[in-house]
């Protein structure tokens, strides 16, 4: 019980950012005419893909001589960039449509 | 000076996120939502990149991290420009599952490294277990429906497969507190080793035997569910690196994707639990309770005279005609049609094609006014002074069992009521049941003529044919 105290001692204002990000979320999209689930979806997709973050700190770090490390690393960053960049240009994509329909 | 410059573009990160997720809910903003969200995204690498430090300790192997940005973002690109439209929520699944197993492999390397630290804080090994257990299931369930909706994969489900999926959670979890609280302490190296790599291989068991079951219409919603998981899993690496902007991305996602996920069953009037537990169109959900009987077929010069002499048609479009990539086609219908003095409308259901909204994103690659899409419910109101209803391709959305039917795995789910206008006609390849797996009792009413054939091809023929009418 002790070190889950302590961790929340330690983190209590990520805890904080994580219960108010929470809320935020659910305020955010709450309400979505179903038309844009599909891209909103894909949207939402692209963000989470904010991992990469965590995947370059990875592989930034890792010891020269480390070749797990490194290699995982790197397939974290290729899988992560794919999922960002992927994520935000197939929303575009599907978004265009939606622009070009407008205009006739 | 570095360190508080990261923490303001680690704020500008948030709020861009923030900002765009809202822009991306309203159709008329919701493309310049994903550009700011996309804008955040790359000050937040960038600003990794060069500015990050730990210790005073600035990040090496800057090759490797561009080199592996490159591939990522070439084939990335290229992917999301190359794939069809119809391909869409395959995409979405597939980029999905990257995410997931990006934030797994995080994990991977921060155990290993807490291993060879003979120290393990529960809380820390609390959040890289977390992360690599909801990566994990979030890669393989999106593998799974990667391939299910690329046809690949079949549903499959077997007796007690509900209570074997518990067994393995429970068995999961077990062994993810005993890591945290008991070998995190005394346990060798080797062992919690070998716990860690027993509990990766069971995450991709669950996350397989997760999505196997669920088949059908459910999909988008299992995706939409995996996809707040990943959000989640992303967000465990926030807490890994006290890093503010992995924390709101993930989390954000995660929450954003959980309404989502319940605004979109409820769109086809099902629970979340429903969803999971009772399989659409699963082995046990009979493709035989069926409803058999005979069908008429209609020729094709007789399809032409029932629309071109029609005073209102009502096209339905379905997954049949996504897949025949007959959207142009259809739309120079509509267009011949109106010429002649018919009305034309679309119905489109909420979760026609495969995900919810799919359809719209079809014909508005096709330049099908806006005006002239029905949502379900204005569509319903109008098939009663339709005389003619066309639909190409799409089984489930418009099966009356829905309505009568308690035995029926769509029961409940609303549809199109194609039965109250005059006469329908439905464009198929062949009887063959929908994606659902169930029997359309609808093809064997009096008024339903069938117009077998690829979608595209029977809508060139008919184009002609209207021309000779």
């Amino acid at each position: 019980m002790e070190p889950i105290i302590f961790f929340v001692q330690q983190h209590i204002s990520l805890i904080y950012i994580v219960i108010l990000s929470v809320f935020l979320g659910i305020e955010v999209i709450s309400r979505v005419p179903a038309v844009l689930h599909t891209p909103l979806m894909s949207g939402a997709n692209a963000i989470h893909g904010v991992v990469i973050i965590g995947a370059i700190i990875v592989m930034g770090q890792a010891a020269a001589d480390n070749y797990l490390a490194l290699i995982l690393g790197f397939l974290a960053v290729i899988l992560g960039t794919l999922n960002v960049v992927g994520g935000f240009v197939v929303t575009d994509r599907m978004l265009e449509m939606f622009k070009g329909k407008k205009k006739s | 000076m570095q360190s508080s410059l990261l923490s303001i573009i680690y704020l500008i990160g948030s709020v861009t996120f923030i900002i765009g997720l809202k822009m991306l809910s309203h159709p008329a903003s919701a493309r310049k939502g994903n550009l700011v969200a996309a804008g955040g995204m790359t000050l937040a690498i960038l600003g990794t990149i060069f500015l990050y430090e730990k210790e005073g300790v600035r990040l090496h192997n800057y090759g490797w991290i561009f080199g592996g940005l490159a591939i990522g973002a070439f084939v990335g690109v290229l992917a999301a420009r190359k794939v069809k439209m119809t391909a869409m929520p395959e995409m979405v699944s597939l980029f999905n599952g990257m995410g997931g197993a990006c934030a797994a492999l995080i994990s991977v390397v921060e155990y290993n490294h807490l291993l060879s630290s003979q120290q393990m804080p529960a809380g820390l090994s609390l959040i890289i277990l977390l992360g690599l257990i909801i990566g994990i299931v979030s890669f393989a369930g999106s593998m799974i429906a990667w391939g299910k909706l690329n046809g690949s994969i079949r549903d499959y489900s077997f007796k007690g497969q509900h209570i074997f999926n518990l067994v393995i959670l429970a068995v999961l979890l077990l062994l993810a507190a005993y890591l945290v609280v008991i070998a995190g302490n005394t346990g060798a190296v080797f062992t919690r080793a070998l716990f860690f790599y027993t509990l990766l291989l069971l995450s991709i068991v669950y996350g397989i035997c997760f999505v196997m079951p669920i088949g059908g219409a459910d999909m988008p919603v299992v995706i939409s569910l995996l996809n707040s998981f990943t959000g989640v899993a992303a967000a465990c690496g926030g807490f890994l690196y006290d890093n503010p902007v992995m924390l709101t991305g993930g989390i954000l996602v995660g929450s954003a994707g959980t309404i989502l996920t319940i605004l979109m069953c409820k769109a086809m009037n099902r629970s979340l639990k429903n969803v999971l537990i009772g399989s659409f169109g699963g082995t046990k959900a009979g493709a035989s309770t069926g409803v058999q009987g005979v069908y008429k077929a209609i020729s094709l010069s007789d399809t032409a005279v029932v629309l071109a002499y029609a005073n209102k048609v009502m096209i339905v479009p379905g997954y049949g005609l996504a897949v025949a990539q007959a959207q142009h086609v259809c739309h120079e219908l509509e267009k011949l049609l109106e010429e002649r003095g018919v009305e034309v409308k679309y119905a489109i259901h909420p979760v026609a094609g495969r995900m919810p909204g799919h359809m719209n994103v079809l014909l508005a690659e096709a330049d099908v006014s806006y005006d002239k899409l029905l949502e379900m419910e204005a569509a319903n109101s109008e098939f009663p002074t339709t005389d003619a209803v066309l639909i190409l391709g799409a089984n489930d959305v418009v099966n009356p069992a829905a309505k009568h039917d308690p035995a029926s795995p769509i029961y409940g789910m609303p549809i199109l009521e194609v039965e109250l206008a005059k006469a329908v006609v439905v464009n198929k390849r062949s009887m063959k049941p929908g994606y659902a797996g169930i029997e359309n009792e609808l093809f064997f009413q009096p008024k339903t003529s069938m117009l077998f054939g690829d979608a595209k091809k029977v809508l060139q023929e008919l184009l002609t044919e209207i021309r000779n009418v």
